[in-house]
């Protein structure tokens, strides 16, 4: 099983009688760049939620490594390096990047519980917080109210929460929506310069962003994997093409 | 947005400024002063400073957990109380040494937030209100039925409280009364500066502003609030002792929902969540009520119905938020 940072068998998830997951079986290779893909509906995010512990699923399995994570809870999980951003930012919006940042730092090395040490004494936490930003071009908003920043940077916080927990496998729940065409460069970037041994899945609908920075591609049609294979074979498919990139839609 | 593209803000600069948050700042010496000077300027009033002081702790102990961990109650009376009638019996027992009678309010009350809090903060928002009140309920139905231990509805009875350290009697005036709640205020004011400022504070405030992002990071949630609950259960224990002791009273009102009420307001006024507001709505509020009192006995809440919709309307995040932005639109 070695080399497989995540793999689901048999994955099924209904709501009552809408299947909105059929029998996935799903591969990410370790140090993959895996993009997840398919038009509005296609079921991308439930299959995140499922991966993530959100929904249980109705029947299949879930592998994180070696280890079968299907009836873990998502706070265990997340402590075993199965990391995920949100699709909607889920920020502390009242504190300061920084605080965001460290906030997340503090729980992964579990001094939270500290109740006597003030925290800025932690100088090695903030400085770790810090650099996380510097990369993502937050520097210059580290001390501002995250309520104060435009929705695109908001983004980049959130995915600097993500990489602050120090994740085997980061889940980017369409890293680029809301994110100004001038910033999404910056997106692209970090995105390639992720530490190699992360295994990254994205799910997202700006195509450039998928085939510039994919290796793999799966496309998702109503809760089922249509086809999968390397960009070139995404984009030569004729199902694909008929399904999907005929109709570009940015949502 | 023209300073997010401008090159290399100051890292060392932006690091010092956030991991110096915790130090103190010289208007953090204002309330103390004040206090100081009042003993001397004011002298006839030192039993209602006396007061004050006990009362600021308990809006304090409110602040920990309303504030800083966003938990919302309407019981916390049950804590002043359960401190109040602890050390209150005690001393009619003979025991009336004051710092005794406080350790064993706070490990009293701290007892009661612990058992009530691992039910109640189960639930939040209104649930949570709910149930807090019930406690508070059920503790003043008890106090009221236990009439031999408590006296019931006539008070509690024979208070003695022996000199603090064995040296300073309390005395009429409230000269030693002041200047003991003075220094207890004080110790309550360090350690909850000091949790405020810790990790564990700073992790109570990523519970206020989104709750489910802290499961998301891996925080215990349910662990924290139960510790900051209790802690500050003890602190409001505290708070009730130092009442009972300078005033030698103890009723089944210091259980009331009607103290928890006016506690509430005050740190309204006062602006939650700052450390501070405690220092600013408790004293507003008691000098408010001894001066509108004095005017009209019977019907003084109104007055303070009115202000409290004057904070509500003009001033969000009360005295404290008011100055914020008076401070942000200075800085602008």
């Amino acid at each position: 099983m070695s080399g497989l940072a995540l793999e689901t068998r048999a994955l099924s998830k209904a709501f009552g009688a809408l299947a909105v997951s059929q029998d996935i079986n799903f591969k990410l290779e370790a140090g993959a760049r895996h993009a997840l893909i398919g038009p509005n509906g296609a079921g991308k995010t439930t299959f995140v939620n499922l991966v993530t512990g959100v929904f249980a699923p109705t029947s299949g399995r879930i592998f994180l490594g070696d280890e079968d994570v299907t009836t873990m809870p998502q706070a265990r999980r997340v402590k075993r390096g199965l990391v995920r951003t949100f699709q909607i930012s889920a920020l502390f919006r009242k504190l300061t990047v920084l605080e965001n940042v460290t906030l997340t730092i503090s729980e992964r090395e579990g001094v939270a519980n500290d109740l006597f040490r003030p925290a800025g004494a932690r100088r090695a936490l903030i400085e770790e917080a810090y650099s996380l930003l510097e990369p993502l071009g937050l520097a210059a908003e580290a001390l501002r109210p995250v309520s104060e920043l435009a929705y695109g940077r908001q983004r980049m916080v959130e995915i600097a929460m993500a990489l602050a927990l120090k994740p085997k496998v980061l889940l980017l729940d369409e890293p680029a929506a809301g994110v100004p065409t001038t910033e999404s460069a910056t997106l692209v970037d970090m995105i390639e310069k992720l530490p190699k041994d992360i295994a990254v899945l994205f799910i997202e609908h700006d195509m450039e962003l998928v085939f510039r920075v994919a290796k793999r591609i799966t496309v998702l049609v109503q809760g089922a994997v249509l086809v999968e294979g390397t960009p070139a074979q995404i984009a030569g498919d004729p199902r694909v093409r008929e399904v999907y990139l005929g109709e570009r839609k940015h949502t | 947005m023209s300073d997010a593209t401008s090159p290399g803000p100051d890292r060392k600069a932006q690091i010092d400024a956030f991991a110096r948050r915790h130090r103190f700042k010289w208007w953090e010496a204002l309330p103390w002063l004040l206090a100081i000077g009042a003993f001397f300027i004011f002298e006839p009033y030192r039993a209602l400073g006396a007061q004050i002081f006990a009362t600021v702790l308990f809006a304090l102990s409110l602040d920990l957990i309303m504030g800083y961990a966003g938990i919302l109650t309407l019981g916390h009376s049950a804590f002043f109380g359960v401190g109040a009638y602890v050390c209150g019996v005690l001393s009619v027992h003979g025991m009336g040494d004051p710092l005794l009678g406080l350790l064993a309010a706070a490990l009293g009350a701290a007892l009661v937030g612990f058992a009530s809090g691992a039910i109640v903060l189960r639930t939040s928002g209104l649930t949570l209100l709910m149930q807090t009140l019930v406690v508070a309920a059920l503790l003043q139905e008890l106090a009221n039925k236990a009439h031999s231990i408590t006296g019931g509805s006539d008070g509690l009875l024979g208070m003695k409280i022996t000199p603090v350290l064995g040296v300073f009697r309390f005395d009429l005036f409230g000269t030693t009364a002041y200047v003991y709640s003075l220094a207890v205020l004080f110790i309550g004011w360090l350690v909850a500066r000091n949790i405020v400022e810790s990790p564990f504070g700073r992790s109570l405030t990523g519970i206020r502003e989104n709750v489910n992002r802290m499961h998301a990071i891996g925080a215990p949630v349910d662990r924290r609030k139960l510790i900051v609950y209790t802690i500050s259960a003890a602190m409001a224990g505290v708070a009730g002792a130092l009442i009972a002791q300078t005033t030698s009273l103890v009723g089944l009102d210091s259980l009331g929902i009607e103290r928890s009420g006016d506690l509430l307001i005050m740190l309204i006024i006062g602006g939650p969540g700052k450390l501070y507001g405690a220092f600013i709505g408790a004293p507003l509020y008691m000098i408010a009520r001894d001066r509108f009192s004095e005017i009209n006995p019977v019907y003084w809440y109104f007055w303070i119905g009115l202000f409290m919709v004057f904070i509500v309307v003009f001033a969000r995040g009360g005295v404290l938020g008011m100055i914020e932005r008076w401070r942000e639109r200075g800085r602008r």
